[in-house]
C-alpha cells in the first residue's frame, strides 16, 4: 500500500485518483485498455468519448463496482478492490440512471442513504436539510420520489453527495435528460462544489458544457485514452492553434506587427483591412497595443475561443490508424 | 485480505428499511389473508372434529395443529405447503427488483459491503414471516382456548413453540433459494417462475418420484410384498431420497414435535419396536432429539444457499 501511495506521490503529488494500467475485459474484448491519467485535487475532470467507450465502466472500476481485469486505480490513496469502505466513505458517485425508491419521500430516500453513511440521527437532519436547499429541492422534501421529473432526481442524487461531504463526486452523465435552464442551474451546482473544494469527475456528451466547468478533459475512444488535458491544450495538439482572432483595422504594416506578437501562430489576411490570426492564447489585447502602435483605427477585433466540439469532431473523425497523438 | 470495518456495519439500517417495507406492501397483505384464509379453514374444521371426538386428550391443542377433516389437509399441513409461497413471494425480487430501479450502484456507493445489504433483506424477509407466523400461533392458541375451552399446558406451549420455531426455519430455506434466484436471474418474473417451479416440484413431484427411483436402486423383494410390507432397502432409500425435499423434512420435524407419541422418523421394523410401550407419549426433550436432525438439516440447506448466493453476489457486476 505504502508502496503505491509513494508512486502516486512520484508521479503527481496532489493527485487524488490515479490510474495504471487500468484495464477491464469482458471475455477477450478490452473495452478499458490500460488507461492512464491523475487527477488532481479540486480539479473538474471531464470524460468524454462517443457511447460505449468505457466512460461508465472507468467509472465503475474507481468504485468497486465492477473489478478490475488488471492495472490498478487508487482513490484518495486507497484501492477500491480492497479498501471499498474507505473509498465509498469519502466518494460520492450519481449514476447515469440514477434510482430512488419511488414509494419513499425525498427526505426518506436522503435518510436511508445517510445511515448506510452511518451518520447519527441529529446529524443526518441537519445535513439533509442543508443539501436540500443547496440543490433547491426543500418545498418538496416530503414528497414522494415517484412524483419527480427526472431533473429533480439528479438534484436529489447530487443531494445525497453533499450529505456525504464527499471529497470526491463522480457524476456519469449528469446533465443528460435536462432542460437548458435545468441544465445551467446544475452546471451552477458542480461549480459550487468545486469551489468547495471536492474533485468533480464529470463523464457527458454535452461538451459545450463540459467546456464551461471542465479544467481538464480526458477523450476516450474505444476503451483507451486518445488524448486528454485542458481545453486549450487540446486544441493546440490538434487544430494546431487555439484562439483565432480576428482584426478589422487600417494602419501601416499592422500584418507584420500582429505577427510579431508573442504566441501568434500566422496571421492572415483576408482584405486590406481584415485580418485573421492564430493563437495559442487570447492575444486581442497585444493585438489592441499594436494596432495603436501602428497609428490605425481599430473597428472591429473578435476572437473565437477553441471549441470542444472542433477538437472532438477533429479527434473523431481521424481514423484511429490516423495521425491523432496519443497523449496518454 | 483483511477487511477494514464490520462487514456488518448497515445492516440494521437496510433491516428496518427492508421490513417497513414488507410490512406495508400489498404484497404482504396479500400473502398473509391467503394463509390466514386457509389455515382458519383448516382450524374450523379441526375444532369441529375434536369437539366431537374427545376431551380426554391430554395433548388437545396440539391436536388443533395436526387434525385434518375430510376434504381439508391439518393445520401443519397447509403452513407447509403456503410458508414456502410466503418467501418465495417476499424473496423473488429482493436483489433483482433494486437492479431494475437503478438503486443499487447508489446504494452499494454508499461505505457498506454487500454482504451488509444481502444480509439485511434476508433477516427483513425472515423477520416478516416470523411475525406473521407468530400471530397465526397466537391466533391457534386463542382459538383453542375459546373453543375447547381447555387452557395449554405448559408441555403444550412448548412443543408448539418448538412448532413455531422450526417453521421459521423451514421459511428460511425458501427465502434463501428466492434469495439466490433474485442474485441470479435480472428479471423478477423469471426469478419467480424458476422458484415456483423448484416449489412445485419439491412438494409435488418428488413425493411421487422418490420412490420410483428408490425402486430402481433396491427393486422390492416380492417375500416381502406378500407380507404386504415394504422391502426395507426400498423404503430406507425411499426415505433418504424423499428428505432431499426441504417439505419432507419440515413434515417429519413437524411429527416429532407435535405428536408426542412419535418415536422414530425412520422405517419401523419389528425389532425396533419390540419392548416400547405403543402409544406412550415421549418426554419434550425426547421429541426435540427426534426432530434435531431434520431442523439441522433445514439450518444446513438455508445457509448452503445463502452462501452461493453471497458468493454470486460478491462477484457480479452493479452497472446502474
Ligand atoms: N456486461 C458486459 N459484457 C460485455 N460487454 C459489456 C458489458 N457491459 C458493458 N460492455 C461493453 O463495454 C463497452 C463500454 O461500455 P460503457 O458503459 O463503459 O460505455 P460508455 O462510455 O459509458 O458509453 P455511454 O456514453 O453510452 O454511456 C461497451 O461497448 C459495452 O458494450
Ligand atoms: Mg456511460
Amino acid at each position: 500500500m505504502s508502496e503505491q501511495q509513494n508512486h502516486t506521490a512520484a508521479t503527481r503529488p496532489e493527485a487524488v485518483i490515479a490510474a495504471r494500467d487500468l484495464t477491464k475485459r469482458y471475455g477477450k474484448t478490452s473495452v478499458v485498455d490500460a488507461i492512464n491519467f491523475d487527477i488532481a485535487k479540486g480539479e473538474v475532470f471531464g470524460l468524454l468519448g462517443p457511447n460505449g467507450a468505457g466512460k461508465t465502466t472507468t467509472i465503475l472500476m474507481m468504485l468497486g463496482l465492477t473489478e478490475i481485469s488488471a492495472g490498478r486505480v487508487s482513490v484518495l490513496g486507497f484501492d477500491p478492490a480492497r479498501q471499498p469502505l474507505q473509498v465509498k466513505r469519502r466518494v460520492g458517485y450519481l449514476p447515469d440512471a440514477v434510482g430512488f425508491y419511488d414509494h419513499l419521500t425525498a427526505v426518506e430516500n436522503l435518510a436511508y442513504a445517510a445511515k448506510l453513511m452511518g451518520l447519527g440521527v441529529a446529524e443526518r437532519s441537519r445535513r439533509i436539510a442543508a443539501a436540500l436547499t443547496c440543490v433547491r429541492l426543500l418545498d418538496v422534501a416530503d414528497k414522494r420520489v415517484a412524483t419527480f421529473s427526472r431533473g429533480m432526481r439528479q438534484r436529489l442524487g447530487l443531494a445525497e453527495i453533499i450529505v456525504k461531504r464527499a471529497e470526491i463526486a463522480i457524476l456519469d452523465e449528469p446533465t443528460s435528460g435536462l432542460d437548458p435552464q435545468a441544465t445551467i442551474e446544475f452546471l451552477d451546482l458542480i461549480r459550487e462544489l468545486k469551489a468547495e473544494g471536492v474533485t468533480v469527475l464529470l463523464s457527458s456528451h454535452m461538451l459545450d458544457q463540459v467546456q464551461r466547468v471542465c479544467d481538464r478533459v480526458a477523450l476516450f475512444r474505444v476503451g483507451k485514452i486518445a488524448m486528454m488535458g485542458s481545453v486549450a491544450e487540446l486544441s493546440v495538439q490538434v487544430l494546431g492553434a487555439g484562439f483565432v482572432v480576428e482584426v478589422e483595422a487600417d494602419g501601416a504594416g499592422i500584418a507584420r506587427r500582429l505577427a510579431a506578437i508573442p504566441g501568434v501562430g500566422n496571421v492572415e489576411t483576408l482584405a486590406d483591412d481584415r485580418f485573421r490570426m492564430t493563437a495559442d492564447r487570447d492575444v486581442r489585447a497585444d493585438a489592441a497595443r499594436a494596432v495603436v502602435a501602428a497609428n490605425g483605427a481599430l473597428r472591429r477585433l473578435s476572437v473565437d475561443e477553441p471549441s470542444l466540439e472542433a477538437i472532438y469532431a477533429r479527434c473523431f473523425q481521424v481514423p484511429p490508424s490516423g495521425g491523432v497523438r496519443d497523449a496518454a | 485480505m483483511r477487511r477494514e470495518g464490520s462487514a456488518f456495519q448497515g445492516v440494521g439500517a437496510v433491516f428496518v428499511k427492508e421490513l417497513s417495507d414488507n410490512i406495508s406492501s400489498v404484497r404482504m397483505l396479500m400473502l398473509e389473508l391467503l394463509i390466514v384464509v386457509t389455515a382458519m379453514a383448516a382450524l374450523y374444521e379441526a375444532i369441529a372434529a375434536l369437539r366431537q371426538n374427545t376431551a380426554e386428550d391430554p395433548f388437545l391443542l396440539l391436536r388443533l395443529f395436526t387434525v385434518s377433516q375430510a376434504p381439508l389437509p391439518s393445520f401443519v399441513a397447509i403452513l407447509g405447503f403456503l410458508i414456502p409461497l410466503m418467501a418465495i413471494g417476499l424473496g423473488f425480487d429482493l436483489i433483482n427488483s433494486e437492479h431494475n430501479r437503478c438503486t443499487l450502484s447508489r446504494i452499494l456507493a454508499q461505505p457498506i459491503y454487500r454482504d451488509a445489504l444481502l444480509l439485511g433483506k434476508y433477516l427483513a424477509g425472515l423477520a416478516t414471516i416470523a411475525i406473521s407466523l407468530t400471530a397465526l400461533w397466537l391466533l391457534v392458541i386463542g382459538l383453542g382456548l375459546i373453543f375447547l375451552g381447555v387452557p395449554p399446558g405448559g408441555e403444550e406451549i412448548s412443543r408448539s413453540l418448538a412448532f413455531l420455531v422450526i417453521a421459521i426455519f423451514y421459511a428460511g430455506v425458501w427465502l434463501s433459494l428466492a434469495m439466490l434466484l433474485s442474485i441470479v436471474f435480472r428479471s423478477p418474473a423469471t426469478a419467480a417462475l424458476v422458484a415456483l417451479g423448484i416449489w412445485l416440484f419439491l412438494t409435488v413431484l418428488w413425493p411421487m418420484l422418490a420412490p420410483a427411483i428408490a425402486q430402481a436402486i433396491v427393486p422390492p423383494d416380492p417375500r416381502f410384498a406378500v407380507l404386504g410390507l415394504d422391502t426395507p432397502g426400498t423404503a430406507i432409500w425411499t426415505q433418504l431420497l424423499q428428505r432431499f425435499s426441504p417439505n419432507d423434512l419440515f413434515g417429519e420435524a413437524m411429527l416429532a414435535v407435535l405428536s408426542p407419541t412419535t418415536r422414530t422418523l425412520g422405517p419401523v421394523f419389528l425389532d425396533q419396536i419390540r419392548g416400547a410401550v405403543m402409544g406412550a407419549p415421549l418426554p419434550f426433550g425426547q421429541s426435540v432429539m427426534i426432530a434435531w436432525p431434520q431442523t439441522v438439516g433445514l439450518i444446513a440447506c438455508t445457509i448452503v444457499l445463502f452462501v452461493a448466493g453471497y458468493v454470486l453476489f460478491q462477484r457480479q457486476e452493479v452497472r446502474a
